[in-house]
C-alpha cells in the first residue's frame, strides 16, 4: 500500500463570485508523480495553487472550503489557523515561464536558505551543490556559479528554478506546465529529470502535454470546468478512460 | 499620379468633373501637408533656439567672471570682489537636507503604494492626493513653511526649513517615479520569492528595492536638480539674502565632534544670491548674476545627464 | 543538518515565533503606510496654514472689498486690499505664456509624433525638455536683461519692465510641458487608426489632425491643463521682469504684478509677524491655491470624462 503525502477533501474554491473549483477530493501519493491533466480553464492551475496558498497573496479574506490534509502531520493546510508562509516553506513551487532572480546562479538557488536564516556558508554551498546535481546543471554551471542566471538558456533558467525549489527540501514540488515555454530538446531533459526526482520528492504537475503525462506521471487526474472528472493510476487513464469526457479528451476530441 | 490621373480623365469623360476636382484636392491637400511639416520642424527649432540664445547670453556676460576666487569669495558690496562661496556651500547643505526628507518619504510611499495598499477609497484618495500635491505652486510650499515650520515649530528660518520646504515639495516627483520603477518589476518574480517561503517584507528587501534601485535613483536625482534651482519658497521663509559667512561646520576637534547647529542657521543658496544680484540696478552686479546663471545651468544640466545616464545602465543591466 | 532547513511542524497561532513574525511585518507596514500617509498630511498642513492665517484677515476686510476691489496696497498708510489688480497680472502672465505655448507646443508635438524619424526624436526630444529644466531664475533674468531690450528695439514704448516679456518667457519654459505629455499621448493612439486614414488616401496632415489629435485628445488636455497650473504659478520670471507694480492693467508692455511675485515681494521685506500686511501674503496665496486646485480638479475630471466615452 502506498504512503500518502497529502489528501484533498471536498475543496471549493471560487475568485469573488465565480466559483472556480468544486468539491475536489484526491489522494496524492507519497514519492509518486502526479499528473493534472484538462482543457484550458478546468481550474487545474487553480487547485495546484491551492497547495501552496498562493491565492492568499492577491485576495484579503480567502475562504477555501474543504480541506487539503498534508501527511504524517495530519495538518489542513487550507485552515486560517495556518500561516501561509509556512506552507511555502514545506512545499515548493516551479512556475510556467522560467522566473529565476536577476541575480547569479548560486544566489537564486540558495534564496530559499537565506531566506531561512541559514547563515553557515560551507552549508549553503553544499546544499547548492546538492541541489544544481539534483537538477542536473551542475556540470554546466559549475564554473560559473556567480554569473547571472538569466544569461542562461531557457532550458537551463527552468533548472535552475528546480533547483532553486528543491534546495529547501520540499515534501511536495507543484509543477506548473514547466515545460510549456521551452524548446522540444529541454523539454525532453526536463521530463528525464522529474522522472529522476520522484525517487527524492512527491511530485504534483500541471500540464497540456498529454503524451507527458502519459510518459512520466504515476496517476492522472482529468478535470474538466472545475471539477475532477476522473482519478487513476496512469496507465488505467490512458488505456481505459472510465468516463467518456475523459475519453474524448484523451483521443482529442476536445480541449 | 498624375500621369495616371490624367489617363483616367481622358478615359472617363463622363466623370471628367469629379477627376478634375479630386486633382485640386490632391494638390491643396499636398500643400497644406508640406506646410505642416515646415512648420513643425521650424517650431522646433525656434524653441531650441531660444534655449541656445539664453544659454549664448548667459555665458558671454558671465563667463569673463568665473575663476576661481568668485567661488571662494562671499558677496559684498563690491560687485567685483563678491563670490558665491556662501551660496553654493549653502545649496549643497540644503539639498543634503532636502534629500533626507525627500528619499525616505518618497521610497517608503512608493513601496506601501505598489505592495501593500488595497484598492479601497483610501488608497485612491493617497494617490489623488499626491496628484494634487505635484501641481501645487512651488511659492505656496514656502507659505506653508512660514506658517508652520518657521512660527509654529520654531525651527526659525533656518537651514533645516529650507530643507524640509524643498523635500516636501519634490516628494511627489520621487513618489512617481518609485512606483514607476517598483512597477516595472515582472510580477513573476515576487511569485517566485513568496513560493519558496519569503516573507512579504523579505521580498521587498531582498528584490523589490535592489532591482527598482536604479529607477529610485534617477528620480531622486532629477528632484534634486528641480530642488537646487528653487527660489520662491526659500525666499518666502526668509532667506536672507547677504549672508557674508558660512553654516557652522557639523564636525569639529573638541567633543562631541558632531554636531547639528548647521542645521539651525542662516543661510542662503545659489538662485537665491543670483535673484539678489539681478535685482540691483548696477550692471556689474549683473555680470555677477549671470555667473551664478551659468554655474546654476551647468549644475542642473550635469545632474540631469547622470540621471538619464543611470536610468540608460540600469536598463541595461536589468533582465527578466 | 536538515532539521535547520526542514520544518516539520506548522506553528500554532498563538506561539511566540507568529506573534514575532506578525509584528514584525505589521510594523513594516506601519512604517510604510505612514510614509505614503505623510503626502495627505502635507496637503493638510498647506490648507491649514493658508486658512488659518487668512481668518484674521478677513475681520479686518471685507470679503467684497476683497473680491471686487481695483486697488491692491497692503503697505501703504491707507491700505487697499482688492485682490483683482493680482488676479489681473496673474491671468495675463499665463495667457500670454499659453498663446506662445499651447500653438508651439502642439505643433512641436504633433511633428515629433507624427513626422519624425524615431532615432531623431530620441535626440531631438530630451534637448527640448531641457527647456523645462533650466531654473526660473535663469528665465527672469533672461526676461529682463535680454527679451525686454529685444522688445524695446521692436516696441519703443515698452517699459524696462513689463509682463509681455515675462509672459513670453513664461510660454517658451511651458512648452515641454505641452509637448511633451501630448506627444506621449499621440503616440499612444493605435497605428491601425493612423494606418485607415492613410488608406483612404488622406495626406499625414489629414491624418494628424482629423485621427491622431481627436484620439490623444484625453492626454492633450491633461497636458493644457498642467501646463495651465505652471502658469499661473510661476515666480521668479515675473518678480525678476514684470516690475511688481500691482495695478489693473489689461496693457502688457506695463508693468504688473502677479500673486505670486506679490508674495515674493512682501517676504523680503520685514512685516512684523501678524501684521495684515504678513497676513495679505496668505490670502493671496490661498487666492492662488484655489484657483490652481480648481484646475487640477477640473483636469482630473475631463480626463475621467474623455476615458469613459472610450
Amino acid at each position: 500500500m502506498q504512503n500518502l503525502r497529502a489528501q484533498i477533501n471536498n475543496l471549493s474554491f471560487a475568485y469573488g463570485e465565480k466559483p472556480v473549483l468544486n468539491s475536489i477530493s484526491m489522494p496524492v501519493h507519497e514519492k509518486k508523480i502526479t499528473a493534472m491533466i484538462g482543457p484550458s480553464g478546468c481550474g487545474k492551475t487553480t487547485l495546484l495553487r491551492c497547495f501552496n496558498r498562493m491565492h492568499d497573496l492577491y485576495t484579503q479574506s480567502i475562504k477555501y472550503e474543504g480541506e487539503i490534509i498534508l501527511y504524517p502531520e495530519g495538518k489542513n493546510i487550507l485552515s486560517s489557523d495556518i500561516d501561509p508562509m509556512e506552507v511555502r516553506m514545506r512545499i515548493g513551487m516551479v512556475f510556467q515561464k522560467p522566473n529565476p532572480f536577476p541575480k547569479s546562479i548560486f544566489e537564486n538557488v540558495a534564496y530559499g536558505l537565506k531566506v531561512r536564516g541559514v547563515k553557515k556558508r560551507t552549508f549553503i554551498e553544499s546544499r547548492v551543490e546538492k541541489s544544481l546535481v539534483q537538477a542536473g546543471l551542475w556540470n554546466e554551471v559549475k564554473d560559473r556559479l556567480h554569473s547571472s542566471a538569466t544569461s542562461l538558456s531557457g532550458g537551463q533558467q527552468q533548472r535552475v528554478c528546480i533547483a532553486r525549489a528543491l534546495a529547501t527540501d520540499p515534501e511536495i514540488l507543484l509543477l506548473d506546465e514547466p515545460t510549456s515555454a521551452l524548446d522540444p530538446i529541454s523539454t525532453g531533459h526536463i521530463e528525464e529529470l522529474i522522472s529522476e526526482l520522484k525517487k527524492d520528492v512527491t511530485i504534483v504537475i500541471v500540464t497540456h502535454n498529454l503524451h507527458q503525462a502519459a510518459r512520466c506521471s504515476d496517476f492522472t487526474a482529468f478535470m474538466y470546468l472545475g471539477n475532477l472528472i476522473e482519478f487513476n493510476a496512469s496507465e488505467k487513464i490512458f488505456t481505459t478512460p472510465k468516463d467518456q469526457r475523459t475519453e474524448n479528451y484523451i483521443t482529442g476530441r476536445f480541449g | 499620379m498624375e500621369v495616371l490621373l490624367t489617363a483616367k480623365q481622358n478615359q472617363d469623360s463622363a466623370n471628367k468633373d469629379l477627376v478634375t476636382v479630386d486633382l485640386v484636392q490632391l494638390k491643396k491637400r499636398q500643400l497644406m501637408n508640406q506646410v505642416f511639416s515646415v512648420l513643425g520642424l521650424l517650431t522646433l527649432l525656434f524653441s531650441i533656439l531660444v534655449l541656445l540664445a539664453l544659454i549664448w547670453d548667459l555665458a558671454s556676460t558671465g563667463a569673463p567672471r568665473i575663476t576661481k576666487e568668485f567661488f571662494m569669495q562671499f558677496p559684498s558690496r563690491i560687485p567685483g570682489k563678491a563670490g558665491i562661496l556662501s551660496a553654493w556651500v549653502g545649496s549643497f547643505c540644503v539639498m543634503i537636507v532636502t534629500a533626507l526628507c525627500a528619499i525616505p518619504l518618497g521610497i517608503g510611499a512608493g513601496v506601501y503604494l505598489e505592495e501593500y495598499a488595497r484598492k479601497n477609497w483610501f488608497t485612491h484618495l493617497i494617490e489623488l492626493n499626491i496628484i494634487n500635491l505635484a501641481g501645487v505652486p512651488s511659492i505656496i510650499f514656502g507659505l506653508m513653511s512660514l506658517g508652520f515650520f518657521v512660527q509654529k515649530l520654531n525651527f526659525g528660518q533656518s537651514l533645516l526649513t529650507a530643507g524640509l520646504t524643498l523635500g516636501l515639495m519634490v516628494l511627489p516627483i520621487v513618489i512617481v517615479t518609485a512606483r514607476e520603477a517598483i512597477r516595472s518589476i515582472p510580477n513573476s518574480i515576487r511569485e517566485a520569492s513568496f513560493a519558496l517561503g519569503a516573507s512579504r517584507w523579505q521580498t521587498i528587501k531582498h528584490h523589490v528595492l535592489p532591482y527598482s534601485s536604479g529607477g529610485i535613483l534617477t528620480g531622486v536625482i532629477i528632484s534634486l536638480s528641480r530642488a537646487i534651482g528653487e527660489t520662491a519658497p526659500l525666499i518666502t521663509i526668509g532667506a536672507v539674502t547677504f549672508i557674508a559667512f558660512l553654516p557652522t561646520s557639523p564636525v569639529s576637534v573638541v567633543w562631541p565632534f558632531i554636531n547639528f547647529q548647521w542645521l539651525k542657521d542662516p543661510f542662503t543658496v545659489m538662485p537665491i544670491q543670483m535673484f539678489n544680484w539681478i535685482s540691483k540696478p548696477e550692471s556689474e552686479f549683473h555680470v555677477n548674476a549671470a555667473a551664478t546663471g551659468i554655474v546654476l545651468l551647468g549644475m542642473t544640466l550635469l545632474m540631469n545627464i547622470v540621471a538619464i545616464f543611470i536610468r540608460y545602465r540600469f536598463r541595461a543591466k536589468m533582465k527578466w | 543538518m536538515s532539521q535547520k532547513i526542514v520544518l516539520t511542524h506548522f506553528s500554532a497561532p498563538g506561539s511566540r515565533a507568529r506573534r514575532w513574525r506578525w509584528f514584525r511585518e505589521k510594523f513594516v507596514e506601519f512604517i510604510l503606510f505612514s510614509a505614503a500617509a505623510s503626502s495627505v498630511l502635507v496637503t493638510a498642513g498647506i490648507v491649514w496654514t493658508l486658512i488659518s492665517e487668512s481668518i484674521p484677515f478677513f475681520k479686518n476686510v471685507s470679503l467684497w472689498d476683497f473680491i471686487t476691489g481695483t486697488e491692491w496696497t497692503p503697505t501703504f498708510e491707507n491700505a487697499k486690499f482688492g485682490i483683482l489688480p493680482l488676479l489681473g497680472g496673474t491671468f495675463l502672465s499665463t495667457f500670454i505664456g499659453l498663446i506662445v505655448a499651447i500653438p508651439l507646443g502642439t505643433i512641436a508635438a504633433a511633428y515629433l509624433s507624427e513626422y519624425m524619424k524615431p532615432q531623431v526624436r530620441e535626440i531631438v526630444k530630451p534637448i527640448l525638455e531641457l527647456l523645462a529644466a533650466v531654473p526660473t531664475v535663469v528665465y527672469g533674468y533672461f526676461a529682463l536683461l535680454f527679451v525686454t531690450p529685444l522688445l524695446q528695439q521692436l516696441f519703443p514704448q515698452i517699459q524696462g519692465f513689463n509682463i509681455l516679456a515675462a509672459g513670453l518667457v513664461i510660454g517658451f519654459m511651458i512648452i515641454p510641458y505641452v509637448s511633451s505629455l501630448s506627444e506621449d499621448a499621440m503616440r499612444a493612439v493605435p497605428n491601425h487608426f493612423r494606418e485607415a486614414s492613410l488608406a483612404l488616401g488622406a495626406s499625414q496632415f489629414q491624418t494628424t489632425i482629423r485621427v491622431v489629435i481627436p484620439g490623444a485628445f484625453s492626454g492633450i488636455s491633461s497636458a493644457y491643463v498642467l501646463a495651465i497650473s505652471r502658469a499661473l504659478g510661476e515666480t521668479m520670471v515675473v518678480a525678476i521682469a514684470g516690475g511688481n507694480q500691482p495695478q489693473l492693467t489689461m496693457d502688457p508692455t506695463q508693468p504688473a504684478a502677479t500673486i505670486t511675485a506679490f508674495i515674493v515681494q512682501i517676504s523680503q521685506g520685514d512685516l512684523p509677524h501678524g501684521s495684515i500686511g504678513y497676513q495679505s501674503i496668505y490670502v493671496a496665496g490661498l487666492t492662488l491655491f484655489v484657483i490652481t486646485f480648481s484646475f487640477n480638479v477640473l483636469g482630473l475630471w475631463i480626463r475621467k470624462r474623455i476615458q469613459e466615452k472610450e
